[in-house]
Parts: structure tokens; C-alpha cells; sequence
């Protein structure tokens, strides 16, 4: 074992301090040590994307960032994108079109969609397709995720344009 | 009535009820990150354990020390084959009826075999502890072949079995020799063969690869001392069957165990088999007292849990020069691994596999299986498929084109003119099966009418004639499929695991306000139960799909049942959820007659509620029969509303469809692109349409991933080479194409409501497709077969080595 580093981390809006050895993981400082278990672990090699969430405003497979690299972050996972009482669109969206089976990539894959829109909030579908390639779905074929992440784009879109 | 008076289609549309496409109750819990898989669950004091994996494919094992681990601080324990010994458990009972190490006795037999098990305070100790377990090898001759594996001189592998000239299944005939299985009638089989016009040969490899769910799998065993009571949460297709299994092996009594399968991340058959992280997991707890995970990562998953398929198949069949067919004839080399941990029925060591003569009136064919133990993972299971039944669609598919080419035939129209016809069924096959229902032709002409077929092959015909004028270095594949599956196992007189017969399980209770619960012997791995179960009692019991609560996959809760696998869920425990449904609203009309003051015979159903028949003004809702069930003094009527079923199916069922690939393949790179796929599938009634629908693209992305990628395979000294997501192929979302889904809907004759399952048809009927249009692009230049997976190298080495690079 190795000697124990403080970390700090801001996750969810929430500040959290804690001692972690350096090689710790960020997805098993997440699930183990702040309960957040909607990012999976699927591969940890960086393939799968189950791990996906958001630190300092880009998307990172958190199966592949120690927890030292965490140190100082923002972190944004599945759970601080909408609350029971409001779900995001993306969240609506994935429902909607039926955007997910066994349930198991979806956080990784609705926290990647998510920044992608906030990068390109208009995509093709192409775009859309190269956006979550980096996220693997085994059960739906991606059809309606895409179709779930274009319908959002409009639907926000929607909302922006009404509100202008 | 008034105009507030709902009418009946309202009242139908309540309901949600079948042929609905209603969202998924399940999404919401998933699209937050609320799930609950077995790696979520944190206990008090739990432990974590992990293997120390053999890196040799066959060796001694000489001896292992584990002081230097011991020592490790956090480290709780190490266990070897030695400390298991004596309780019995170094070695368990596969599901085919041979037995398998739980961990290393005396040698390891594939690259990945579980050696040790490590137990310690947390994930990071127990890998830090693996490395400080140093294990003494001596390397033994390692055989991969299956074919090699039968030669004289081959090494042994099974040293357990010297001198057992029989297994579970008859005869051995050689030291790596598992079992010859055969059905049909060889003789006559030949006989038809020799006879013929034409005859085509051809050997059809389906190649080994996993299932590879997104979770992997694991569990969390607890042994609670206090009480006596064992719990196991773990990623099980078939929980209650895990119970009866733990039960046996530990000696348990089962009513003292409680096993609990929670959310499942994908399972596609990688989570039906019984492996030794469960076993040594139970153990652990057992002798710590402490709760212990098990979770593999993702090279144990695919180096050591459960692979599919590994099929040699070779086959001979024949026609009248007009293109009937006549005979077919097969013999399958097996590869089963070191173990032979197959997950079929009992009595099928190749399960449903002679359902291969697939959509065609055949009239006499043969299959013999020979299963071989070779240096690789044990597995053999039914990869979104029913058991061997993907293996099986393969060969004739790939067998009918051969067939075509042959006969310089259309491929098409050579189906057409031998497919059983509607009025044949219920079709007993040459080989056994008794087809339930079918309409191949409708099925066939509508899906080449909507591909304009007759338009692709001119265009075909074109390209080809400019590819030969040099004018374009592109191809184009037209890839046939039409495919018959059989699912839906099975009838207790002839199938069973473990000698627990195949039924399923239904258990009902009404609340007095009219909302219910159910709960069934089955588990969803994301195939949607809780959504479309309660759609099926819902047009049952007339009470809106959202007031019924579906649960599955806790064995203290739900009634016994063989689980989810094999498209069975639907075909089994959909039809125990309609006859408990039935015993539910056959006690519902007795309380309804006595509210209504009529005789039980003058009351009818209608969507939601008894009517006396003629006075449609005179009803009692299901609503108002649950609150009466529970509150009113009925003379002979117990109080409450429950019923359980138990489900025996008379017959399987035969789901079957009609694919076309579009494929334009470049001939100097290899790489392809997936103009068009039509898939069009034929399950019986549809219960959801939007949830079949992403059935039939999620399976058609796994038979893409297989027929164009994905494999396991295994160097000369049994190195497998495809142990990550780096050289193991899952489609992104750039790769995988659009589909068009279409439907016929021939009902199951002997199913409650006429469904047959639908979940494993696009894989079933994708890989052929795949593959059949990446040959049919190099018909025109004599191609007649080529092992799939068609990766690219692959693909341009078909090209070369059809001369077509200059």
C-alpha cells in the first residue's frame, strides 16, 4: 500500500475532501467513497465508456484517472444532471425513444451526450454518431440513442429559440 | 352514458395493455444512475476477493505459496484447491453433466483458470496480494485444435477421466473425446445423397466468440452465522436455479438460502453458467463470517467466463437440378474447451441444433455432434441465442447459398422453392421438430418486394461489369436470410437443467384498490419484463398496466423458475402470467355475480369488467371486484385475489424472419459499409412493438459484431488473443448501421396469447445475412466460402486471393 494523498474534489456542486492513495481511481473514489454508483465500470481500459463523466468541463473515462489527477477537479456525474422531481431533457429524451435497455452504459452515455451537446449543441446525426463513439451500448444498436440525443438537441433548441 | 362515459377504445388505451408500445417503467431508475447492479451493493464489513489466474494454457501445478500474501496487511485469506478438498468444492458440477475445477487440482487446462482465490479488505490489497501468490508451473503440450485434439498422440487433458470410456452422453471414443450426439436417419441421408442431381459440400465454421455484456459478472455472498442464513446477490439468468445448485454443493438447506439477482448490466447467455468466483465467494463467507464481492474485470470476463459457438460444421447437401432439395446431411467438431460446461437442457449436449434444417422442407437429414476438450475456456453457451439454435441458422443459410451457386441459381428463389408451406404446419421436420405455425412465403415476398430485390441484382449485375471494366474498385453484397429459430424451452418431458424441468412461473395478488403485484421465475438483463409483463396482465385482468407492480430475481419472493435465457421468458413465463391472469379473472366473474345478484354464466367479459350479458348498464369493474374481495363476506368464496401458475409448454415456439444486407465492400482495403439493412420478423402477437424494435437493432449490432469482427482466438500455445476491448470487437456507434424493421404476425397456436419471443431473432438471422452478402459480393468472382469473422484483413484476402488486386 502506498502512502495516502489529500484530495479535494468538487463533485456535483458538492466539496469533498479525502485521503486516497494516488493509484486510487476516480470511478472507485466516486462509487465507493461518495456513493455515486451511477458510473459503471465496464472495461477499465478506457474502451467501454460506462465510466464517463465530466471533469473541468471536458469528458473522461473515469476508470483511467487517478485519483491524484482528480485532485482540485470539478466533477459533474449522471446524478448531478437532473433530480427525480426534474430530469434533464437528455434523460426525458432517452425514455421517450427508448434510448436504453439494460440501463447499464446509459449514465456514461447520457453525462457523454450531454457535453457533446454543450460542444456542438446542433448536431448532424453523424456528428452525433462520432460524438458517442467513445461510449459502447451492447443492447440497442445506438439507433435511438442518436434518436434520442437529436430529438433533445431539438427540444432544447426549441426551448432557446422560444426563449429569444 | 354520457359523453364523459369512456368508450371501449379509451378503456382499452387505460390499460396499456398488449400490441402497446408504453415506456419503459425501468428507465427511470436507469436514465439517473439509480440502478442497482450487484458491484453497487456495499454490505457492512465486506470483503473483496479476486483469482490468481494461470498464465499458461496446460501445466502442472507444482505448488503454490501464499505466505508472502498472507502477510500482506489486509489480506484475509487465500484459498487454494487444497483448502477446498476437504469440503468437496475444489471441483463442481457443470450444467452438461461433467464437472469442473473450482480452482487449480494439480494442473490448469486453459490460460485464465482460476488458481487461487484472494481475499482482503479491499479491491487494491487483493491485487497487490495475486502478485505476491507465486505458483510453480511445469508447462505441458498445449492443443487448440479440436481436430488435432482427436489425433492418437494428443496430449491428455482430462486426466480426471482416465479410463472412462463413457460420459454423460454415451461413448468416448478417445481421451479428449466429450460425446457423439446424433439424430435423423444416416443411412437414408446418404442414401438421398448419393442419389441426387447436385450435390454441394462445404465446411461452415462459426468461429468462438463471448457475449461480453457491458457489466460483467459477480456477486456478493453473505453468510450470516447468526441466523444461518446465506444470501447471494450475483448476476444470475437463473437464480432459483443457482439456489438449488448452492444447496446441493454447500449443503445448505435451501429454504436457508436467498439468492438475488438485482439489475443485470446484459447478460446474452455470459450469465447463466455457474463459475467458480460464485462457489469460492460462498466459501469465503462462509469461513470469514464476513459478506465477499466478487467482480470480474473485463479480461477475466473474456478470457474465462463463458464463450459461445466454436462450431465446425461440416455439411453436404443435395437437390434435383430444378433445386429441391432432396437430403442434408451434418457433422459438427465441437469445441468445448477443458471443461465441458455447456448451458442445454439435459437431454441436448448440442442443444436445439438439429432445428438446422432450418425454413426448408427437408425430407431426410442427419446431424452428429462430436464434442472435444481442447486447451481453451470452458463455455459453450447459447449467445443471444437458443441453445446451438444461431449455430444452426448459420449453416443452412450458409448451406442453401452454397446450394444456389451450385445450381447457378437465384438464392432467393431457391428458398422460395423449399420453404415448408403455410399449409404444412404444424410441420414435424426431419429431424424432430414439430414446427408450430409459420407463413415464410408472405414473410419472403414481402421483404424482397420492400428491398426491391429484383432492382439490387441489376444493380449487381452492373457493378460488377464496371468493376471489370475498371471503372470502380467497389462490390456490392446482397446478404439473404430467412431463418426459423426454436425457442421457448421447454416442455417438462424433455427438458430440463439439472433435472429441474424447463417451466415457468407466475404469482398474482390484487390489492383491494386494484392495484397488483407479479412475480415471476425469470430476470430481465434489460430486455424490459417489468414493462411488458405487466402489459400482458393488464389486457388479462383489465386492470392499466401502470397499477401493476412487475418484480423478478429474488428466490425468497418469486416462485421457482428456470430464468431468462434461450428467448424463453416470454414463450414460458409470458404465458404463466396470462393463465394466472385467467385463474385471476375466473374468480373475479364468481365475486362479480355475486355483487350483480346473477348467475356467474350470465356475465361476459369485456376489456376491464364483468357486464350481465344484454344489460351492458349492469357491470362490476375489476376495480370494484378487488375491493370487494377483500371486504365483502362472499358465501363459498375465500377472501382475497391471488393466483400462481405454473407454466409447462406443450410445444416450443418458431419464431422465424426474412433479413437483406446491402454491403458495398472496397476490394483493395477490405472495409465495408452497410447500405441497407431490412429485417423483417415474425415473433407472433407483439406485445410492444417499441421495445421489439430494440430487440431487433440491439441483436442485429451483436450479429454484426460476430459475422464482421468479433473473436476469440487462441495462438499454437493457447495464448487467447482477444482478452480486452482493444482486439475484441464491440460496434461503436459510427460502425453500426440504420436498420429497417418490419413485422409479419403468425400467432403461436399453442401459446396463451400467440406469442413466440423475439429477443435473439436478429442475432439468429443478422450473422447469416452479414455474412452471406460479403460472399455474395464475390460470387461473381467464384468465391464459395470464407470463415467469417470478415474484419477487414479478412476481406481483402479474399479479394487477393481471388485475383482481384492485378
Amino acid at each position: 500500500m502506498g502512502t495516502k494523498m489529500h484530495i479535494a474534489l468538487t463533485v456535483n456542486g458538492e466539496a469533498h475532501e479525502l485521503l486516497a492513495e494516488p493509484r486510487e481511481l476516480l470511478i472507485y473514489v466516486l462509487r465507493e467513497r461518495l456513493n455515486l454508483t451511477g458510473p459503471h465500470a465496464g472495461c477499465e481500459t478506457s474502451h467501454c465508456g460506462a465510466c464517463t463523466v465530466e471533469m473541468n468541463g471536458k469528458s473522461v473515462k473515469s476508470c483511467t484517472v487517478f485519483a491524484a489527477q482528480a485532485n482540485g477537479a470539478t466533477i459533474t456525474t449522471i446524478e448531478g444532471l437532473g433530480s427525480p422531481d426534474s430530469l434533464s431533457v437528455l434523460q426525458q429524451s432517452f425514455r421517450e425513444h427508448h434510448g436504453l435497455q439494460c440501463g447499464y452504459c446509459t449514465p456514461g452515455m447520457i453525462t457523454r451526450a450531454h457535453r457533446l451537446l454543450q460542444e456542438n449543441p446542433d448536431p448532424t446525426e453523424e456528428e452525433v454518431r462520432f460524438g458517442i463513439s467513445g461510449n459502447l451500448c451492447r443492447c440497442t444498436g445506438y439507433q435511438n440513442i442518436v434518436k434520442a440525443i437529436l430529438a433533445a438537441a431539438a427540444t432544447i433548441n426549441g426551448a432557446k429559440e422560444a426563449a429569444e | 352514458m354520457n359523453d364523459l362515459t369512456p368508450t371501449p377504445q379509451e378503456r382499452i388505451a387505460k390499460l396499456k395493455g398488449l400490441g402497446t408500445s408504453r415506456k419503459r417503467v425501468e428507465d427511470a431508475r436507469f436514465t439517473q444512475g439509480k440502478g442497482n447492479y450487484v458491484d453497487d451493493i456495499k454490505m457492512p464489513g465486506m470483503l473483496h476477493g479476486d483469482f490468481v489466474r494461470s498464465p499458461y494454457a496446460h501445466a502442472r501445478v507444482k505448488s503454490i505459496n501464499a505466505d508472502a500474501a498472507r502477510a500482506l496487511p489486509g489480506v484475509i485469506a487465500v484459498l487454494t484447491a487444497a483448502d477446498l478438498a476437504p469440503l468437496n468444492l475444489h471441483w463442481m458440477p457443470t450444467l452438461a453433466g461433467d464437472r469442473q475445477m473450482v480452482l487449480a487440482d494439480g494442473k490448469v487446462l486453459f490460460q485464465g483458470q482460476e488458481v487461487a482465490f484472494v481475499v482482503a479488505t479491499d479491491r487494491y490489497v487483493c491485487a497487490d496480494a495475486i502478485e505476491l501468490v507465486e505458483v510453480d508451473y511445469e508447462e505441458l503440450p498445449v492443443v487448440t485444435d479440436p481436430f488435432k485434439a482427436l489425433e492418437p498422440g494428443a496430449p491428455v487433458l482430462r486426466e480426471d477421466l482416465a479410463g472412462q470410456t463413457s460420459g454423460a452422453h454415451g461413448a468416448r471414443r478417445h481421451h479428449n473425446h466429450i460425446f457423439l450426439w446424433e439424430t435423423g436417419d444416416e443411412a437414408a441421408t446418404n442414401q438421398a445423397i448419393e442419389a441426387a442431381e447436385v450435390v454441394a459440400e462445404e465446411m461452415i465454421y462459426y468461429h468462438r466468440v463471448h457475449p461480453c455484456p457491458l457489466e460483467t459478472c459477480g456477486c456478493v455472498a453473505s453468510m450470516d452465522k447468526v441466523n444461518g442464513k446465506l444470501t447471494v446477490f450475483g448476476t444470475f439468468q437463473a437464480p432459483h436455479v443457482v439456489r438449488t445448485v448452492a444447496s446441493l454443493l454447500s449443503g445448505i438447506e435451501e429454504h436457508n438460502i436467498r439468492v438475488v439477482s438485482p439489475d443485470i448490466g446484459g447478460g446474452f447467455g455470459n450469465k447463466v453458467g455457474v463459475y467458480p468466483g460464485y462457489v469460492c465467494s460462498i466459501v469465503a463467507s462462509i469461513v470469514t463470517g464476513k459478506p465477499v464481492k466478487w467482480i470480474e474485470d473485463r479480461m477475466d470476463n473474456l478470457m474465462a467466463t463463458a464463450f459461445a459457438r466454436d462450431y465446425w460444421m461440416k455439411g453436404r447437401i443435395s437437390a434435383t437440378k430444378d433445386g429441391k432439395i432432396t437430403g442434408l446431411h451434418c457433422h459438427v467438431t465441437a469445441d468445448h474447451g477443458a471443461f465441458d460446461a455447456c448451458a442445454d437442457p439435459t437431454k441436448f449436449p448440442a442443444g436445439f441444433f438439429h432445428i438446422c434444417t432450418g425454413s426448408y422442407d427437408i425430407p431426410v437429414a442427419y446431424v452428429g455432434v462430436d464434442g472435444v476438450y481442447t486447451n481453451k475456456a470452458p463455455g459453450g453457451v447459447a449467445y443471444r441465442c437458443s441453445f446451438r439454435v444461431t449455430e444452426a441458422a448459420y449453416f443452412i443459410e450458409r448451406m442453401i447459398e452454397v446450394l444456389a451457386i451450385e445450381l447457378g441459381m437465384d438464392a432467393a428463389e431457391l428458398r422460395a422453392k423449399n420453404f415448408i408451406r403455410k399449409d404444412r404446419f404444424p410441420y414435424t421436420s426431419a429431424l424432430g421438430w414439430e414446427y408450430d405455425s409459420g407463413d415464410y412465403h408472405t414473410a419472403w415476398d414481402k421483404a424482397l418486394a420492400a428491398v426491391d430485390y429484383a432492382g439490387l441484382r441489376r444493380e449487381q449485375a452492373e457493378r460488377v461489369a464496371a468493376f471489370k471494366r475498371g471503372e470502380t474498385r467497389k462490390l456490392l453484397g446482397i446478404g439473404l436470410t430467412h431463418f426459423t429459430e426454436i425457442v421457448g424451452a421447454g416442455p417438462v418431458k424433455n427438458c430440463d437443467i439439472l433435472g429441474m424441468g424447463m417451466f415457468d412461473s407466475c404469482e398474482i395478488r390484487i390489492h383491494p384498490t386494484g392495484s397488483a403485484i407479479a412475480r415471476l421465475g425469470t430476470i430481465s438483463q434489460g430486455q424490459g419484463h417489468a414493462t411488458t409483463f405487466a402489459q400482458i396482465l393488464a389486457t388479462e385482468i383489465g386492470l392499466p398496466a401502470d397499477s401493476i407492480t412487475i418484480e423478478e430475481g429474488d428466490t425468497d419472493t418469486a416462485p421457482y423458475g428456470l430464468g431468462t435465457y434461450g428467448s424463453r421468458s416470454t414463450p414460458v413465463a409470458g404465458a404463466a402470467t396470462a393463465m394466472a391472469g385467467r385463474k385471476i379473472r375466473a374468480k373475479a366473474q364468481m365475486i362479480a355475480a355475486w355483487l350483480l345478484e346473477v348467475h356467474d354464466g350470465d356475465l361476459e367479459w369485456d376489456i376491464d369488467r364483468f357486464v350481465v350479458k344484454g344489460a351492458p348498464e349492469r357491470f362490476k369493474t375489476m376495480k370494484d371486484i378487488a375491493y370487494a374481495a377483500y371486504h365483502n363476506a362472499i358465501p363459498g368464496i375465500e377472501p382475497g385475489l391471488e393466483a400462481v401458475s405454473y407454466y409447462d409448454p406443450p410445444n416450443m415456439t418458431y419464431p422465424f424472419g426474412a433479413y437483406v444486407c446491402v454491403m458495398e465492400i472496397d476490394v483493395d482495403t477490405g472495409t465495408h459499409e452497410v447500405r441497407q439493412f431490412y429485417a423483417l420478423d415474425d415473433c407472433g402477437t407483439r406485445i410492444n412493438p417499441m421495445i421489439i424494435e430494440g430487440q431487433v437493432h440491439g441483436g442485429l449490432t451483436e450479429a454484426l459484431a460476430i459475422a464482421m469482427g468479433q473473436e476469440i482466438a487462441y495462438d499454437e500455445i493457447g495464448n487467447c488473443k482477444n482478452s480486452t476491448l482493444m482486439d475484441f470487437f464491440l460496434p461503436t456507434a459510427v460502425e453500426t448501421p440504420h436498420y429497417t424493421t418490419d413485422y409479419t404476425e403468425t400467432p403461436s397456436p399453442h401459446h396463451p396469447i400467440g406469442a413466440k419471443g423475439v429477443g435473439e431473432s436478429p442475432n439468429v438471422g443478422g450473422v447469416p445475412a452479414f455474412s452471406n452478402a460479403v460472399h455474395d459480393a464475390f460470387r461473381a468472382f467464384g468465391l464459395r466460402q470464407a470463415h467469417m469473422p470478415h474484419d477487414h484483413w479478412r476481406i481483402w484476402k479474399i479479394a487477393n486471393q481471388l485475383g482481384l488486386h492485378g
